[in-house]
């Protein structure tokens, strides 16, 4: 098996120890966080299988409560816009940009504008944008993309980080959290203040009131969506749920599972620009509602995946995660989902890669707060690929062969008896340390043990006349 | 009582010795045990790489020499998972066979479960003895079989083990089957994290519930030279056991 590009970025990600150490210890503290919490619920998995039941009863009727907020959100006096592709929702947005002759744009986190690329159209219409989230900020510096949904910047270390702010905001070299970002707020504040457009992203929008509801630990979409005139909310379509009673149960769920939080620390929820008689809020209010793949996930056999509500729980639980990060999956949706939405949004065959990049631990499904099972929708993944002959002839056969094999005693004892003696033949001390081929890709790192002398079906008699029944002493 | 082994096919070419701990465990509790000798893999190599059509073959197989057992135990979480989860994503579009999955699957239970819902009570009557220090690695597919504990608990019964609990417990191994060759350096690292964990508990002896774990685990910690025992949960029970009886003076 020739590596792909994943497998090769994964292999230079492992030998990383600066990565590796940022990682563990984020990736680990989220999760036990997130356990933590979960287990403070009377029930957790009621809980979870009520946001799963809510998640996939708006997916049901999807076209219906779309219409739903467009209404509702048109009857506050906001506009709402239709995107079929990432193309169509990026003119939409500078299109908006141009008639406000908007110059600088403040941006609140979102995972929709990496997946359409949006800032790198504004910046090519010629518009300054600045993200305000600091880990969306911290990326923006330093000329990355972001490695996690929820933590963007969780690849770089404190010592990195200050490396970056000495460099980029001339500060003094300072690893204090709180200097650091005191240093980034300073900055930010100017430019909330001089912006002329707001973009944000929508972690759940409401059909029955039009509201749009986003999460934030930092304040800074508040800023984005009340002080700049002109405000943007892109949303990817299947974001949607029926009403502010399942908007409830997600919000119960979702900073539990993206940060071991109870809730975040503003809970912003938006309908509408400023009203007569309002003091704040925007001129104008936009909702951007872009599919970009989704109605044909929707109607396919992963349109679960859409239930996602990106807390990014299951890119924290995940054990590869933890050892190659973000970026190696080359994708803006990492991890257990990415391995999903990443061929889902892109291409299977281009990206056949990923689902196969999952020892199907099965933590991530474990860990997801609307019971997306991604362990099982992987394999399905990986079936919808093999039905194309992903693998290859050869190993069509070699598994057919193995099939053979192990659907009679006879072959499969034969089988193992030839095993048996290849592992034999390649070991010393009961331990091969150098087997060719595909199984060098095991003993190059840790070592493969012989067989035993006889296998079980063989010892069976035996043990048979051996023992006597012991029976329990009461 | 009477029970089926299925051992699983790791299990009979590499631990055939686990497999008859564990007859020797269910036989001292006054469970009959039997073989069916027909048995091969479950099938699970085949239905993880998306290959439908095989894993479905030698799945029927595998139905058909363990239907009519009154029950199935095996040493293997992962193999567990696949008849008890799988099987009937296998069979979609035969209804028939989808009742006969779920028929076994209903019978069907990975060891340290079997004794926690049939023989918990009588096992807590056999006076178990395991002098050392044990750490314990929770084998991903138990998450299949919604376990969670049961193995910590079987060993906090034993008398004299001093019982060292491991870091990042629910981190898989590496193992993951083809993964572990599609992937050779991810599996590589997760597997020296998980031996580095163990290594820090300061154990003579870890114990899982999958062979595959075993495997991985095992031929890191002989690569890195850790002197560390990697066991079945099985082995280290039957042990136990019989040194408690001897103790005791009960048994044989």
């Amino acid at each position: 098996m020739k590596p792909g590009r994943f497998g090769e970025r994964a292999s230079a990600a492992v030998q990383d120890q600066v990565l590796l150490r940022a990682l563990d210890r984020a990736t680990r503290r989220q999760h036990e966080g997130r356990k933590e919490l979960l287990a403070e619920l009377p029930d957790a998995l009621a809980m979870r299988t009520l946001a799963s039941e809510l998640r996939e009863r708006a997916l049901s009727r999807l076209d219906v409560l779309l219409g739903q907020l467009a209404d509702n959100i048109e009857r506050a006096g906001g506009s709402v816009h239709w995107a079929a592709d990432a193309e169509q929702a990026c003119q939409i947005v500078v299109d908006i940009a141009g008639r406000a002759g908007a110059k600088l744009i403040v941006k609140s986190k979102s995972m929709l504008s990496e997946e359409i690329e949006l800032n790198d159209a504004l910046a090519a219409a010629g518009l300054e944008t600045v993200e305000t989230d600091l880990g969306e900020y911290i990326v923006q510096l330093a000329g990355q993309k972001p490695s996690h949904i929820v933590g963007p910047a969780v690849h770089l270390t404190t010592g990195q980080i200050a490396r970056l702010l000495q460099e980029k905001l001339g500060i003094d070299y300072t690893e204090d959290p709180t200097a650091l970002t005191r240093a980034a707020r300073a900055v930010l504040r100017e430019k909330f203040r001089a912006a002329d457009m707001g973009i944000s992203g929508v972690n759940v929008a409401v059909a029955e009131s039009g509201a749009l509801c986003i999460v934030t630990n930092e304040g800074n979409g508040r800023f984005v969506t009340s002080r700049p005139p002109v405000y943007v909310a892109v949303m990817g379509m299947e974001k949607v749920v029926e009403s502010m009673a399942d908007l409830a149960v997600l919000l119960k769920l979702l900073a539990r599972s993206a940060t071991g939080q109870r809730s975040t620390v503003y809970t912003n929820l938006t309908t509408g620009p400023r009203g007569g008689g309002e003091t704040d809020g925007p001129r104008e209010f936009h909702l951007v509602i872009v599919d970009a793949g989704r109605s044909e996930i929707l109607g396919g056999p992963f349109w679960q995946v859409l239930k996602c509500i990106r807390c990014g729980a299951c890119l924290n639980a995940c054990p590869v995660y933890r050892k190659v990060g973000g970026h190696a999956y080359e994708s803006v949706y990492p991890g257990p989902i990415g391995k999903l939405l990443t061929p889902l949004l892109d291409s299977l065959r281009g990206r056949a890669e990923l689902p196969h990049a999952s020892s199907l631990c099965g933590a991530c499904g474990e860990a997801c707060p609307v019971r997306i099972d991604i362990p099982h929708l992987l394999i399905r993944m990986r079936r919808v690929l093999e039905d194309q002959r992903y693998s290859g002839y050869l190993a069509k056969m070699a598994v057919r062969m193995w099939a053979w094999m192990n659907t009679s005693q006879a072959r499969y004892a034969a089988s193992s008896w030839m095993g048996r003696h290849f592992l034999d033949a390649a070991a010393t001390d009961g331990w091969c340390h150098d087997l060719p081929l595909l199984a060098a890709n095991w003993t190059r790192y840790r070592d493969f043990p012989a067989m035993a002398e006889a296998p079980f079906h063989k010892l069976w008699n035996q043990l048979q006349s051996d023992e006597g029944s012991q029976s329990c002493p009461e | 009582m009477r029970v089926w082994l299925f051992t699983t096919c790791l299990t009979d070419m590499f631990y055939p010795q686990t497999a008859a701990a564990m007859v020797r465990v269910l036989r001292r509790l006054g469970v009959e045990v039997d073989y069916p000798p027909k048995q091969t893999c479950c099938g699970q190599p085949a239905y993880n790489n998306g290959f439908f059509d095989e894993a479905r073959k030698v799945a029927r197989y595998t139905v058909e020499v363990l239907e009519s057992a009154d029950a199935v135990v095996i040493p293997s979480s992962s193999c567990c998972g696949m008849i008890r989860k799988h099987y009937e994503d296998l069979f979609e579009d035969e209804p028939a066979m989808v009742r006969r999955a779920r028929a076994l699957a209903d019978k069907t239970f990975e060891f340290v479960e079997f004794l926690h819902k049939r023989l918990w009570d009588r096992l807590s009557n056999w006076p178990l003895r395991y002098d050392g220090t044990v750490t314990y690695h929770y084998s991903c597919h138990l998450r299949l079989l919604d376990m969670t504990d049961q193995g910590e608990q079987l060993l906090r019964r034993i008398e004299g083990l001093e019982y060292r609990p491991l870091a990042k417990l629910d981190q898989c191994c590496g193992f993951g089957g083809a993964f572990a060759f599609r992937f050779p350096q991810v599996s590589a690292a997760l597997v020296a994290d998980k031996v580095e964990c163990i290594a820090a508990t300061g154990a003579q002896t870890v114990v899982a519930t999958d062979a595959g774990c075993v495997m991985n685990i095992g031929g890191q910690c002989k690569r890195s030279r850790l002197d560390v025992r990697v066991r079945h949960i099985a082995d280290l029970l039957d042990e136990a056991m019989s040194n408690g009886s001897t103790a005791e003076g009960v048994g044989a």
